[in-house]
């Protein structure tokens, strides 16, 4: 019997490597998958190139995984925001890497790997300083600027349900970047709010299938989200 | 001189948004323009983060924790609307889905040249967003902004002088002083000006030519 449902946290982080690249879902606090980054931190894989939209606001989460020392390495949109203390003091004494890659092209990056497209052309970013030093090539009289996959060892995503087989369903703007996550990683672990039998979620709403997930992890975060 | 307040700029732009257009909104004055455009007028709002036919603010006791915008402010859903994950979200909009983008900017060129998400080359830590893929793939692309910096400075410009956001994107501008459409192989052209306002004072608080027609 296939059951990728996992019991406790340490379940769901066994086996992350030090040196992983770790794909972080949700856009600012919405479908952020909290409690698995708290996991992350109790876990202890370090030197690691996280990935997320933005860069950690106050001094929890993904701000206290950098503050800990354990992320070399960023690539996210927008890590200039409200409360991003930890990430801008790191930044300022040299402390940590950033790759600033446009909204869309970073979703793309993470799209393609999943898709398995090693690389392709897009006309964000040309003609600015993000596309110095990449490839350019002009199609049907426009040019564009080549990027490549960007491919996560694991996903950590935030889910509305899930089952045993792995396939979730998020919550209205929740979704965000967690199912191109999901299909982007070797290790995909979901946090969900809550487990379904299968065959109780509606086929044609499924919105991650779980080819694209390894792990579920049940997690409540309370009334507040319900 | 009076020119127009926020709102009013917010306003002014709503009057030129027909009804059926696919429309993002960037993060300041951008964002107020819904609250200008009727709802009979049906104009469907677009958030990068996976919302197609946004509607306004709930009240505070109706605010669903999962909805947000592309500032991370509640919002509702239209009866209509959708969600979808990012890179769809993107697709619309480098897919050339969207019919018109609008962003504020530090400085907008007489070529179309947008300059809105950092003030240097070492910028220290810059935050780009969605910005790039709204200016290189929305139908079109307008600013609104104040049309001086606080201390007077030129952002109405020949020539950028911060990194460029997208170039040759920008068709139409919306200031307190006025509106004006960017014009390949001539420049701006002031399409209109805010009340009490002339065109002689407009100019002198553009750093560009500007054109009457």
């Amino acid at each position: 019997m296939i059951n990728k449902i996992v019991q406790s946290m340490a379940d769901a982080m066994a086996g992350i490597k030090d040196g992983s690249t770790v794909l972080i879902g949700g856009f600012g606090a919405v479908g952020q998958p909290d409690h698995l980054i708290e996991g992350l931190i109790e876990q202890g894989a370090t030197g690691l190139t996280c990935v997320a939209n933005n860069a950690g606001t106050g001094r929890v989460g993904l701000a206290r995984l950098m503050e800990l020392g354990r992320v070399r390495k960023i690539i996210c949109s927008f890590p200039r925001s409200a409360g991003s203390v930890v990430f801008e003091e790191l930044y300022r004494q040299g402390k940590i890497e950033l790759e600033i890659v446009p909204q869309g092209t970073m979703a793309e990056r993470m799209r393609a790997a999943g898709a398995g497209v090693p690389a392709f052309f897009t006309a964000t970013s040309v003609g600015t300083i993000l596309a110095n030093g990449k490839e350019q090539r002009d199609f049907n009289g426009r040019t564009y600027v080549m990027e490549h996959a960007l491919k996560g060892d694991v996903a950590l995503v935030e889910a509305w349900e899930g089952d045993r087989w792995g396939n979730l369903t998020y919550r209205s703007s929740g979704r965000n970047f967690n199912p191109v996550m999901a299909m982007a990683a070797d290790l995909t672990i979901a946090q969900v709010m809550h487990i379904r039998e299968l065959g109780e979620l509606v086929p044609e709403n499924v919105h991650t299938p779980g080819i694209f997930v390894q792990r579920v992890l049940r997690i409540d975060r309370g009334p507040a989200w319900a | 001189m009076t020119g127009f307040d926020r709102k009013q700029m917010a306003a002014r732009v709503a009057e030129d948004i027909p009804e059926g257009w696919f429309v993002n909104l960037g993060i300041g004055i951008p964002t107020m323009i819904a609250n200008y455009v009727p709802l009979e007028r049906e104009v469907i709002l677009h958030s990068e983060n996976g919302i197609l036919g946004m509607g306004p603010a709930p009240a505070p006791d109706r605010v669903d924790p999962w909805l947000v915008n592309a500032g991370k402010q509640a919002v509702t859903l239209r009866p209509g609307g959708s969600y979808f994950h990012h890179a769809d979200s993107f697709a619309m909009i480098r897919g050339g889905h969207i019919d018109l983008c609008v962003l504020g900017a530090f400085e907008v060129a007489a070529n179309g040249d947008i300059a809105n998400w950092a003030t240097s080359e070492n910028d220290s830590a810059p935050a780009v967003g969605g910005a790039m893929d709204l200016g290189a793939g929305a139908k079109r692309l307008w600013v609104v902004m104040e049309h001086t910096t606080k201390d007077g400075g030129h952002k109405i410009v020949e020539r950028c002088t911060y990194p460029l956001t997208t170039p040759g994107a920008v068709s139409r501008v919306y200031t307190n002083l006025g509106v004006l459409d960017v014009v390949k192989g001539k420049g701006f052209v002031v399409r209109d000006l805010a009340p009490g306002v002339t065109f002689d004072q407009i100019q002198a608080a553009s750093g560009a030519k500007l054109h009457t027609n």
